[in-house]
């Protein structure tokens, strides 16, 4: 018979008490990031069948992109996981300030990657008529390979635009966590908003671990295969 | 505190606070968590879905009753044939079991409060709602004409009808089954009541878990081949465009490895369904239950292994064919175990035929019918005669309409007093019954034959000599459409004027069945404690009242 | 989820490993492998993943129900991509008949 003690505020009452909903809670995001890998998923194997069928195409479009911001965004968003690990840490040991200090942090990393993806990738492969359905331009030196860069730059938009929409959606996941952070909402006996949403963030981290080499270092860049 | 003692001298309904009454007003209703209003929120509009989807089925049967076509053009015609199709798929079949029985049942099933996430649940009908208003906009916009598989070129490129808000209806509804899915797996790992282990669940547990898996893996593939889809006749460039080296078979691939574990997701719940009523309706335990529920895992896990059969005609590789043919084979082993184990089950039990009774023993021949004819299909070579045929229309009519619906049908019934606190009309019940069952069989088995003798599907027009075969097939279909009248009235009718029902109709196993009817909001006054196992009939003390 | 408490120093750990991972993928992508560049990358990348699942989304302190649904995904995923390389790639092989079934003009004969 369960005796109802006084709960810790967020208990949810269809649950017998705080140990479930925590694990409910973990393993519900879980089921969630496995529903994120198969709609990822779909692109990523479109991805994976053309880049088999076109080879020497999609070596073409991936020399056009910029090595050294691909790399740089990479090392931000590891970053920000850091930092996302570690206010969930901080609340884990009670550190209020800590708490608020890290996810602040994690979403500057976040607009951070964000802001160099759109500013100097985006519309600077705009300027060079490499966005498909915007003007994009066959070049001459392409070759016989020529026509179907396009198709590379459709997965590299594409795919990067959906990472991008969950990496917004991240920031704004994160900015209603540093508000109720802020206003002492987490502590050790309670802070499972943070874990699943750090899972979240986590998760979108992983996808452009694979997007990075995926996109940016096909064929390699080694001497006399690109710049 | 044992299960197997009742009361059976309740209060009278009205005057029992119970989650019907237990708050007035619309705010209410549209603000509920409670997973019972969920789903009587789901179950009225998903009736609505259905008949809508169905009255252009029943355009489409007039409009065939003439070889040159007796009702419409044949653009029209197109969208007809589309339309019902995408509403019944994934705003009928898709939701029906799972989000109005299994959102009902599956808590009060383990012994919990309410699902894990309530207000998630709320949020999955909401969605479902806007889907539908995005895919009802597009009917009344002009259409959609691509079929409901949206193949491409035609769907990015070609066709001038409402793809983008049909695509994006389907897309929107999608997440809704994604979020149905993961709510259920969460729920039945997490808040099972004390003793209740995976072997002692009922088997209708097992198949809405199954079903959950599809939902959450399947589901997502569709969301971006549709969202692709939509990009690509936005921007007029994508990944399917042949100009840039798209392989409009990649479509195929992408849309089926969801649509066809979909299929199982209409069939699953359905079978679920049945084990409940074969085995209360024949006072037995079932026969074989680790067989069943490890069947229903098969099931979903195979199923995801099969749908290039869908495409052995439209260009894939003859090594993915037989590839895929030989899975298509595998896929039905599970299928075949369940309706042995059923029948067992019906052996030597004390068969009653109540209405609920009369769908379940329609499903096991109906649906028996439709997956062996599954096999020709599976198969290449005759695939090859068959394939863009009625028969095609007719095998998936006999799993969905004679399988899926008639267990949905027989559900409806079976949970109606524990639902609603009211008995419905037994004797106009199982009128219905038979005549659905008549005006099925009349409606899709003339689609065999016309299909074996090569009268193709979603053809506006056909040679004459296919006439009185399709004029069999539209007469069947207008008695069929009154069958599914009947219900609605009566049930309908029934919500006030049916005399109140005690907590055990039936005198069936369950914890669901250990409640009031209707149940009190909260479900259980307190958590039972489960020591026997499921559908323990032998020892029930339990009759019918 | 676990109460288990990651120490500072793991996370820090790991956090180099990954930058050094990736200034590792990076690296070899400017020296000629052939073939082996994408093998290279990748695995570089099945590794960084490892390790912010096992540490930062803390699966290596949770439970094996957890385990087992990520590796359900992963099998899914693979499904996916195996069986449509499967047609995409044996498109353009052409059947020729040779053993037994080079033997089947002979038979068709009598039919």
């Amino acid at each position: 018979m369960a005796v109802h003690n006084a709960h810790p505020p967020g208990f949810a009452h269809q649950f017998e008490d705080m140990e479930q909903q925590r694990e409910a809670g973990s393993l519900g995001m879980w089921v969630f990031l496995l529903t994120e890998l198969m709609f990822f998923g779909g692109l990523f194997a479109s991805y994976i069948i053309y880049r088999a069928l076109y080879l020497p195409s999609f070596e073409i479009g991936s020399h056009l992109l910029e090595v050294k911001f691909g790399a740089l965004n990479t090392a931000v968003l590891i970053g920000s996981s850091l930092t996302m690990a570690l206010a969930i840490r901080s609340a884990q040991v009670g550190r209020r300030g800590a708490q608020v200090g890290f996810l602040i942090t994690t979403m500057i990393l976040g607009a951070a990657f964000l802001f160099f993806k759109f500013t100097f990738e985006w519309h600077h492969d705009y300027l060079e008529h490499l966005v498909p359905g915007f003007g994009f331009v066959i070049r001459p030196e392409w070759g016989a390979a020529g026509a179907h860069v396009p198709m590379f730059f459709c997965f590299y938009f594409f795919m990067t635009g959906l990472h991008a929409i969950h990496m917004i959606i991240g920031l704004g996941i994160l900015t209603v966590l540093t508000i109720m952070a802020h206003r002492g909402r987490f502590n050790p006996q309670y802070y499972s908003p943070l874990e699943v949403s750090g899972l979240y963030w986590h998760f979108v981290d992983i996808v452009w671990i694979f997007l990075f080499p995926l996109l940016y270092l096909i064929g390699g860049r080694y001497m006399g295969a690109g710049h | 505190m044992s299960t197997a003692t009742l009361d059976v001298h309740e209060v009278p309904t009205g005057s029992r606070v119970n989650y019907l009454n237990a708050q007035y007003g619309v705010k209410s209703w549209l603000l509920t968590t409670d997973h019972k209003r969920i789903a009587l929120l789901y179950l009225f509009s998903i009736t609505l879905m259905f008949f809508v989807g169905g009255t252009f089925a029943v355009l489409m049967r007039l409009h065939l009753i003439e070889p040159q076509g007796a009702l419409v053009q044949p653009e029209t015609y197109n969208k007809l044939f589309t339309m019902h199709g995408v509403i019944m798929v994934f705003f009928f079949l898709v939701p029906s079991i799972p989000a109005t029985l299994g959102n009902f049942l599956v808590p009060m099933m383990i012994g919990a409060r309410d699902l894990a996430f309530p207000r998630l649940n709320l949020l999955s009908w909401y969605i479902y709602i806007i889907g539908a208003i995005f895919t009802l906009y597009a009917v009344i916009s002009g259409g959609v004409d691509t079929g409901w598989t949206f193949y491409t070129p035609y769907s990015s490129s070609f066709s001038h009808t409402s793809v983008i808000p049909t695509a994006l209806g389907v897309f929107i509804t999608g997440f809704s089954s994604i979020l149905t899915g993961l709510n259920f797996v969460v729920t039945i790992h997490k808040m099972r009541a004390p003793g209740l282990t995976w072997f002692r669940l009922p088997l209708f547990i097992w198949a809405i878990y199954a079903t959950s898996i599809i939902f959450i893996l399947g589901t997502p593939v569709i969301a971006i081949t549709l969202f692709l889809l939509g990009l690509e006749r936005l921007l007029h460039i994508g990944i399917f465009d042949p100009a840039i080296g798209g392989d409009p078979i990649l479509f195929q691939h992408l849309f089926w490895f969801y649509s066809h574990p979909a299929v199982y997701i209409m069939i699953l719940p359905g079978m679920g369904v049945m084990s409940e009523l074969i085995t209360c309706f024949s006072r037995k335990r079932i026969f074989g239950y680790s067989f069943v529920a490890f069947s229903s895992l098969s099931i979903a896990v195979i199923s995801f292994l099969v749908w290039g059969h869908h495409m052995f005609v439209t260009g894939q590789s003859i090594y993915a064919g037989l590839t895929f043919s030989v899975l298509s084979f595998m896929v039905a082993i599970p299928s075949a175990v369940k309706v042995f184990n059923w029948t067992a089950t019906l052996y030597k039990g004390s068969i009653s035929y109540d209405a609920p009774m009369l769908y379940a023993l329609g499903f096991i021949g109906l649906f028996t019918m439709g997956g062996l004819t599954g096999l020709f299909l599976a198969s290449l070579a005759t695939d090859v005669h068959l394939n863009g045929t009625y028969f095609i229309v007719a095998h998936f009519h006999y799993i969905m309409v004679g399988g899926a619906v008639m267990a949905y049908l027989g559900g409806i019934h079976f949970w109606w007093p524990k639902i609603t606190g009211r008995l419905y009309p037994d004797g106009w019940a199982r009128f219905a019954a038979l005549v659905i069952f008549v005006g099925f069989n009349l409606t899709f088995f003339p689609q065999f034959m016309l299909g074996y003798l090569g009268m193709p599907r979603r053809y506006a027009v056909y040679p004459s000599e296919f006439q009185v075969l399709n004029v069999m097939s539209s007469a069947g279909a207008s008695i069929l459409g009154i069958g599914y009248l009947i219900p609605l009235i009566y049930l309908t009718w029934s919500m006030r004027y049916g005399p109140a029902a005690g907590p055990n109709p039936w005198g069936a196993k369950g914890l669901e069945w250990t409640t009031p009817s209707p149940p009190p909001t909260e479900n259980f006054e307190e958590i039972p404690v489960v020591t026997e196992d499921a559908y323990d009939y032998a020892h029930s003390t339990v009759t019918r009242g | 989820m676990s109460e288990h408490i990651v120490p500072l120093k793991v996370y820090i750990g790991i956090f180099v490993a990954l930058l050094l991972l990736t200034a590792l993928t990076t690296g070899v992508a400017y020296v000629d492998l052939g073939a082996f560049n994408t093998v290279a990358a990748l695995a570089i990348a099945v590794v960084k993943m490892l390790l912010v699942v096992l540490f930062f989304m803390h699966v290596k302190y949770s439970s094996g129900l957890t385990k087992v649904f990520i590796l359900a995904g992963v099998l899914f995923f693979a499904i996916l991509v195996t069986l449509t390389l499967a047609d995409e790639l044996t498109r353009h092989w052409s059947p020729t008949p040779s053993g037994w079934g080079a033997l089947l003009p002979f038979f068709t004969r009598f039919f």
